[in-house]
């Protein structure tokens, strides 16, 4: 009884902190505007994208992603300069970053369902979950870190022709969306340990994980187009 | 007579905190800052027009030498700039501000403090690409910055730097403002308000927001590529590493034919409020112009490289995007056909606001035909690049769009202020505009057809430019003195036009059940809508009784979202118990409550949004120094700013939007 009234008291202080009492479609605003907002970007990675197929096979000089290129003045041999194991990797530890993001979520939303065994604990920890979506993250961005370096010590800078220019530029803005995901993921870990999400955070929770999400899926698209398809 | 018995409704119902400086730059309420759009844009706007006024002074004769080359560059530069980015667009978002709410029955917009960023981002963004012209390095590329001319290599100074970096800011508020007006308008409508009840004025923004999030995008990374090629030295645009020029062009006018509807189609929409409102009629084929202003906005995004005719695409892309083209004639001219059929047969009073409704209905038909006919590739290549395309705009976006707004300012100032404008000089205004624009831009098609070039700083005697020219020239003197008069008018009846209650025009709208000025929560009581007029219906319901597409109409509307039944089944018609528009029956007189009192959560003021775009400008500016032979500056500047907007931003976002209670 006495949980029930506290738990109705929390469910009436939470509307009105969350200020409008009805919307038109049930749905709560950030919602709405997280979809228009991925929308959005998908016009930015589109045209980011468009330009980098555009310049596709159109550089100078190399050297080139696919194929082999010897600079006819110096005489000196690039290979191909994509390192399509290594990326497969990176991209393997985005994908589950994803997984984990996931399971982030549903510990949220599932906080005040009991635990007994160590499996459901563990399944639980919002924390954990979190903590794995944003340290891949950063695995990931590690990874380009090595990338990025290694393909200016072979030398291809973002200066050397029309294949660095839009590499660099599609990739790296592609890094700075996962960068801010991983600031967004770690804002909400430091909520978590501050003072513990609960089943009324999960829609802040969830429109991280949209993002996430969506820089994921996008990542998939560039690492087919990019690396896969030569 | 009515003004001693009006007078307590005007007694202003403001408390203290909400008056002086301070509650402005702190303010999250839609309707001030929808002012605070509507003051900025004017100010941009008269500043737009005397650099306008200084163009056709140097071409009034042949061979003028009022300004140099190199000033005339960064003149017709900002000019377009500063009528596309800082008036007309900022004009369109301080009715969205003000109207959108009002007109779909929201207490606010779904983010009030992301809306005051976007203000404050548009003003310092605003400033920092307005300003250099004084010091002479303003933006000389075109408002359009074709590369590569506008690439270090050919453009080394900072004009380029500011307008690339200027735009990028403007971006980020219209972005954030897109984003607010999609949810506003998706999430925030009125029990009853279901899509096919919107008033069209909300319909058409509701398009627009979609048409700006869509479309800056691409201007975004186009700005970026540019950015990098003159910062970092990526190649991009530059031919000599393979790049391809027309890059940029398709880039851009992705974004810059949209932005064309972005311009107009507000504009559309406050007329579609006003002349049914004067001709006593519901608007006609309510559906079809929602329909049109939707594929209006779809194909505005198959039809950009009808500005690229003459760079050479080839027969196949010059038939498709031709054939797009004319295809967009048909929506907007099924709008110009309703907006005639509205009126026809209508009680029809010619009020300020109609009139220039009709003005636009006018001169937006002849910029469409002209349009229509540099749709078609062989006369485009004779007319691209003269004077016939700049008559062509200026019909469009002058005879159209700033006839729209400034017939919303007339229509809207009561709502604003609780005053009207003076109609007497309301008349002159319209009359000196109307003729002064013609005067100014009908000849444009003539000297444009002889062959007059765009954006040259002289012409020489004896090619038959002069006559047209100089008359152009007194034109703009014409519309420089009605803008006298709609500044004198706007300033005076704020202070003593007549006081007017909730509904001075008789409209059927919900922003008129309201008093004018609304208080902060605009509805007491949330209203429940059952058809497109409501206060129609309630007032004078012969008006609506026998047009199928008001109450009865909407039965057919079923909209499911999520679920949730949208479209209730309206009470019946006698049963008027069940609108609670009390608001409407206020007895005059009354003063409005406070939202305290009511018991209404409002969001609380705060300056955090403020020193977020300070620290978004002060990073921006920073890129300035980029250049320099010592980076001490420009790591201050871009690193404190960062740390600035960050830490501002999360100070915004653990801060709850109301107090507690």
């Amino acid at each position: 009884m006495t949980s029930l009234e506290t738990t109705m008291t929390s469910a009436n202080q939470s509307m009105i902190a969350g200020g409008h009492h009805y919307t038109t479609t049930g749905l709560d605003n950030r919602k709405v505007a997280i979809w228009a907002f991925i929308g959005s970007e998908c016009m930015l990675f589109t045209s980011l994208i468009s330009t980098y197929l555009i310049y596709k096979g159109r550089s100078l000089v190399g050297p080139f992603p696919h194929e082999a290129w010897t600079n006819p003045q110096t005489g000196q041999a690039f290979p191909p300069i994509l390192d399509i194991p290594v990326t497969s990797a990176s991209t393997f530890v985005l994908l589950m970053s994803s997984l984990a993001m996931v399971l982030a979520h549903n510990a949220v939303v599932n906080k005040h369902v009991p635990k007994t065994t160590t499996g459901e604990r563990i399944l639980g920890s919002s924390k954990l979950w979190l903590g794995t979506t944003a340290l891949f993250g950063l695995i990931f961005l590690m990874f380009q870190a090595y990338e990025f370096t290694s393909f200016v010590h072979e030398g291809l800078t973002i200066r050397t022709n029309l294949f660095g220019s839009s590499f660099f530029t599609l990739t790296g803005f592609h890094g700075a969306h996962v960068t801010a995901g991983v600031l967004w993921l770690l804002s909400l870990l430091a909520i978590d340990f501050k003072r513990g999400l609960v089943p009324g955070d999960a829609l802040n929770v969830d429109l991280a994980a949209l993002y996430w999400h969506f820089v994921d899926v996008v990542w998939i698209v560039i690492f087919t187009l990019v690396y896969l398809i030569q | 007579m009515a003004t001693t018995a009006t007078a307590p409704v005007l007694a202003p119902a403001r408390p203290k905190e909400q008056t002086g400086l301070w509650s402005w730059l702190a303010t999250t309420d839609h309707k001030r800052i929808g002012i605070l759009y509507l003051y900025t844009s004017l100010g941009f706007f008269l500043w737009g027009g005397i650099e306008a006024g200084i163009i056709r002074m140097q071409l009034a004769r042949p061979n003028g030498t009022l300004v140099s080359a190199e000033l005339y560059n960064q003149l017709f530069t900002m000019h377009g700039t500063n009528m596309v980015f800082l008036a007309i667009m900022p004009l369109s978002a301080a009715f969205f501000n003000f109207l959108i709410p009002l007109q779909i029955g929201a207490r606010d917009v779904a983010f009030p403090r992301l809306n005051a960023f976007s203000y404050w981002v548009f003003l310092l963004g605003g400033i920092f690409i307005t300003l250099p012209i004084l010091f002479g390095v303003a933006p000389d590329g075109g408002w359009f910055g074709y590369t590569p001319l506008t690439t270090r290599q050919y453009s080394p100074g900072l004009n380029i730097d500011f307008w690339v970096l200027g735009l990028q800011i403007l971006g980020v508020s219209t972005l954030a403002a897109g984003f607010n007006f999609i949810t506003t308008i998706i999430n925030m409508r009125a029990p009853g308000m279901n899509l096919m009840r919107m008033p069209l004025f909300t319909w058409n923004s509701f398009v627009v927001q979609f048409l700006v999030i869509l479309a800056f995008p691409v201007i975004t990374i186009a700005l970026f590529f540019l950015q990098f090629d003159r910062f970092f030295g990526t190649n991009f645009y530059t031919p000599a590493a393979g790049g391809d020029p027309l890059l940029w062009q398709h880039l851009f006018w992705i974004f810059g034919h949209p932005e064309v509807y972005i311009l107009i189609l507000p504009a559309f929409g406050l007329i579609s409020e006003v002349i049914p409102t004067f001709s006593r009629k519901p608007i006609f084929g309510y559906p079809v112009m929602v329909y049109a202003t939707i594929l209006i906005g779809f194909l505005g995004f198959g039809v950009w490289a009808h500005h690229m005719f003459a760079v050479g695409m080839g027969p196949v892309a010059d038939s498709l995007f031709s054939l797009t083209t004319m295809l967009i004639a048909i929506p907007t001219g099924v709008k110009i056909f309703n907006w005639i059929s509205t009126m026809w047969g209508g009680a029809i009073r010619f009020t300020v606001p109609m009139m220039f409704s009709i003005g636009l209905v006018a001169m937006f038909t002849i910029g469409g035909i002209s349009g229509v006919s540099h749709a078609s590739p062989p006369a485009d290549l004779q007319q691209t690049d003269t004077y016939y395309i700049v008559a062509h705009f200026h019909y469009v976006l002058f005879g159209g769009s700033l006839m729209g707004l400034f017939a919303g300012i007339y229509f809207y100032f009561p709502k604003m202020y609780g005053r009207l404008m003076d109609e007497r000089l309301g008349k002159w205004h319209f009359w000196l505009n109307f003729i002064g624009g013609n005067l100014t831009f009908f000849p444009m098609h003539f000297s444009g057809l002889l062959g007059m070039p765009r954006r040259i700083y002289q012409y020489d005697a004896g090619q038959g430019y002069e006559n047209f020219n100089l008359a152009s020239t007194i034109g703009y003197w014409f519309l420089f003195v009605s803008m006298l008069f709609f500044v004198y008018n706007f300033f005076r009846s704020r202070k003593s036009g007549t006081p007017v209650g909730n509904d001075p025009w008789g409209a059927g709208t919900l922003e008129w059940s309201i008093p004018s000025p609304p208080p902060e929560y605009n509805f007491a009581e949330l209203p429940n809508v059952t058809s497109r007029y409501p206060l129609w219906d309630v007032k004078s319901p012969r008006l609506t009784a026998e047009v199928p597409h008001s109450q009865e109409g909407d039965e057919e509307v079923e909209v499911d979202v999520v679920g949730k039944d949208m479209g209730h089944p309206h009470p019946s018609t006698t049963d008027r118990s069940r609108i609670p528009l009390e608001s409407v029956h206020r007895v005059e007189g009354e003063t409005h409550r406070t939202a305290k009192e009511l018991g209404i959560p409002m969001p609380s003021p705060t300056i955090k949004p403020l020193v977020t775009a300070v620290g978004l400008l002060i990073m921006v500016s920073g890129m300035l120094f980029i250049h320099r032979d010592s980076k001490a500056l420009f790591y201050t500047l871009v690193l404190g700013g960062a740390a600035l907007l960050v830490g501002s931003l999360y100070a915004w976002l653990t801060t709850p939007l109301e107090e507690e209670h």
